[in-house]
């Protein structure tokens, strides 16, 4: 009977002992995953970095300034100033009336109107 | 018989037994003691490790804080970089070396670093920082004995347009392995501390600051030095509720990604001299707003009471005149629109010199700014050294006290702040109210009267319809290094307020020796100097602030609409 208890004990010994060398290994993996990974954190974190910087440097006001000065011909921009903004009631808004008489008009004559659409100066159709 | 024969036998058993048991226990102890010892063994011979999980993860964390504007535009941000440094011996043929390396570095002298290479050092540093694609170009050399070490270079991707606001950095230790970057002036060095903490190195430092803002202020500045051909100028645009700064400029300003040039010129005109926190000028005639305020608080006169004002009053050796002739009576309202040095006199004799000293002290005269940049805590007000009536007089109307831009903007906004103490600021930490200086009263009659002074007074060139302008023009007369005036040279200060039913911020412009040359006579005057220029910085700015001129529908608009009727 003993001697059943001393095989069973020396089995899970030796169970015990692969179960721990296993782990063992695999925490060295485990570690050395999450070395990686810090790594690769480290160099995403640094290449985040050197990215935002480029688009704040891209997009500092004097660079711009600077753009918009080379392409004023294209682009026409001009600085916003108190004159750019209004208030609904500046609108001459055409009475109802008038509306409604001369919608009929418009719509035969579309073309007279050009529909606004944003588009660069060399903008093509293609 | 058996038992004779037992007893001895048992009793040789036992003692066997004992020995056994003290065998095993001093086995145990042993292999205890030994286990204990190895251990210690094995740790005093290995190399200490940081334990690996257990630290935080602050890998590819910059190593100085980020700082931005109030909008999150990065202002000063690190960029990986490598200093270049030499093992002399190690280099095989030191003149194709110092060659190469000249030809990759242009500001490199050739014929200095070869000195320097075979002077017998064993370490020279060659260039720092240096970035990815020089590295690389080094690198390609394959010359050995030429290293590298890992840094980070602070870079301002904002350059000028917010240069005297974060200041620069320098590097304070070195070493191959790591450089100590310190600051060196204006946010850089006065948040030092803060910007290197570990802990709060993640954490960007938020300025109040609008870069957009910071843009058009020094663009229209610019321009307008230029068109006066001034020296200098410097404007301020700050909250009058919270005393945040949104806009700080000072020309001639400089690149922060550059390293600082020397400078041989007058301290003055250095582009790295802040104006507006550091420069201490007279700010002449609009110190009278304020002895207005305070002959209005302290009950001694109200904006229509009507003072006598005579051609000059004389003091001692000294007297008192008016830039031009003045009427002989005129009330104060009167006194600060046209801004008469005699009326102002008067009312601060009124106010008396023991309560004027104390308002100017309220209204933070007498000591530095508190602005967070390492140069506004030097900024200490130059005030006279024996304070005399006639000094109280002349402080009146902007002579005798010189403090900073930065100054004159607070006390601006605390007379706009409905008489709130209002304390510069850059950062966007929560600001509790100050202490009450002037009643709602004298602030909303001031208010009256700075409009005034836009609309019929000194500073009409303000009148930018839709922002109810309101403010003083201050021309002062330049100090001369050996005593007295300059009269050909001035400072020229126009300080605002907008809108004046509602102050939001107030505008300081001050400009260094303009002269506007398209008349036919050289005018120096603010009100056509500083004036204009204040102006059309309030044009460019407040629709970027996102207020909306307020505009009375006048008779062209209704001109349209009744057009089409």
């Amino acid at each position: 009977m003993s001697r059943h208890v001393l095989l069973i004990l020396a089995a899970l010994i030796v169970a015990t002992a692969g179960w721990a060398y296993h782990v063992n290994y695999k925490t060295i993996t485990a570690i050395d995953e999450v070395e990686r990974l810090r790594a690769e954190i480290a160099k995403e974190r640094e290449v985040l970095q050197v990215l935002r910087v480029e688009w704040a440097y891209l997009n500092a006001p004097e660079r711009l300034a600077g753009l918009v000065a080379d392409h004023q011909d294209e682009l026409k921009l001009v600085p916003l100033v108190p004159e750019s903004l209004g208030e609904v009631a500046e609108v001459p808004f055409p009475k109802a009336r008038e509306v409604e008489e001369e919608e009929p008009q418009v719509s035969e004559t579309a073309p007279a109107l050009p529909v606004p659409a944003f588009r660069p100066a060399t903008w093509s159709p293609e | 018989m058996t038992d004779l024969c037992a007893n001895p036998g048992s009793k040789a058993r036992a003692s066997r037994r004992g020995e056994w048991r003290m065998i095993l226990l001093m086995v145990v102890f042993g292999l205890c003691y030994g286990a204990v010892g190895l251990r210690m063994a094995h740790m005093a011979a290995t190399e200490p490790t940081e334990p690996q999980l257990a630290r935080s993860d602050r890998a590819g964390l910059p190593v100085r804080g980020e700082i931005t504007d109030r909008n999150g535009a990065l202002l000063a941000a690190n960029l990986p970089a490598w200093s270049l440094y030499a093992h002399p011996g190690e280099i095989k043929d030191k003149v194709k070396a110092a060659t190469d390396l000249a030809g990759i570095f242009p500001e490199l002298d050739r014929d200095a670093l070869l000195k320097r290479l075979t002077d017998g050092r064993r370490f020279v540093w060659i260039k720092r920082p240096i970035g990815p694609r020089e590295k690389q170009e080094v690198h390609d050399l394959g010359t050995p004995g030429l290293h590298f070490g890992r840094r980070e270079m602070r870079i301002y991707p904002a350059g000028r347009t917010a240069a005297h606001v974060v200041g620069g950095v320098k590097a304070a230790r070195e070493d191959v392995r790591f450089a100590e970057l310190a600051g060196s002036g204006g946010i850089e060095k006065y948040f030092d501390d803060r910007l290197r903490d570990p802990e709060q190195v993640a954490e960007p430092l938020r300025l109040s600051i609008d870069t957009r803002v910071q843009q058009a202020m020094r663009h229209e500045l610019a321009e307008g030095m230029a068109r006066l051909t001034a020296k200098g100028a410097s404007a301020i645009l700050m909250e009058v509720e919270t005393g945040r700064i949104t806009g700080l400029v000072s020309l001639p300003d400089f690149d922060p990604n550059r390293p600082p040039q020397v400078f041989t010129g007058p301290a003055q005109l250095n582009p790295r001299f802040n104006r507006a926190a550091l420069g201490r000028y007279e700010l002449g005639s609009t110190f009278k707003v304020l002895t207005a305020a305070m002959a209005l608080e302290t009950g001694v006169a109200h904006s229509q009471t009507m003072l006598k004002t005579p051609r000059r009053i004389p003091y001692g050796r000294h007297s008192i005149r008016d830039a031009y002739r003045m009427p002989e009576e005129m009330s104060v309202e009167d006194i600060i629109v046209k801004s008469s040095n005699v009326g102002t006199a008067k009312l601060s004799m009124m106010v008396g010199t023991r309560r004027f000293k104390d308002y100017l002290k309220q209204l933070g005269f007498f000591d530095p700014s508190g602005l967070e940049l390492a140069e506004a805590a030097r900024a200490q007000p130059l005030l006279p050294s024996k304070w005399t009536d006639l000094s109280s007089m002349t402080i009146s109307f902007g002579h005798g006290l010189a403090a900073s831009p930065v100054h004159l903007a607070a006390s601006f906004a605390t007379l706009a702040n409905a008489g709130i103490a209002v304390r510069p600021t850059l950062t966007m930490d929560s600001v509790e109210a100050g202490p009450r200086v002037f009643s709602e009263r004298t602030s909303s009659e001031m208010l009256r009267v700075l409009r005034e002074v836009v609309v019929r007074g000194t500073a009409k060139r303000a009148n930018v319809p839709g922002y109810e302008i309101g403010g003083k023009t201050g021309t002062a007369e330049k100090f001369k290094p050996g005593g007295g005036y300059y009269h050909d040279r001035v400072i020229s200060t126009f300080a605002a307020v907008f809108p004046t039913s509602k102050p939001r911020y107030v505008l300081i412009v001050s400009l260094d020796e303009p002269t506007d040359r398209s008349g036919r006579k050289p005018v120096r005057s603010a009100g056509r100097t500083a004036v204009p220029v204040a102006a059309q910085v309030i044009r460019r700015v407040a629709p970027i602030l996102g207020m909306r001129p307020e505009i009375v529908p006048d008779d062209s608009a209704l001109g349209i609409v009744t057009g089409l009727e």
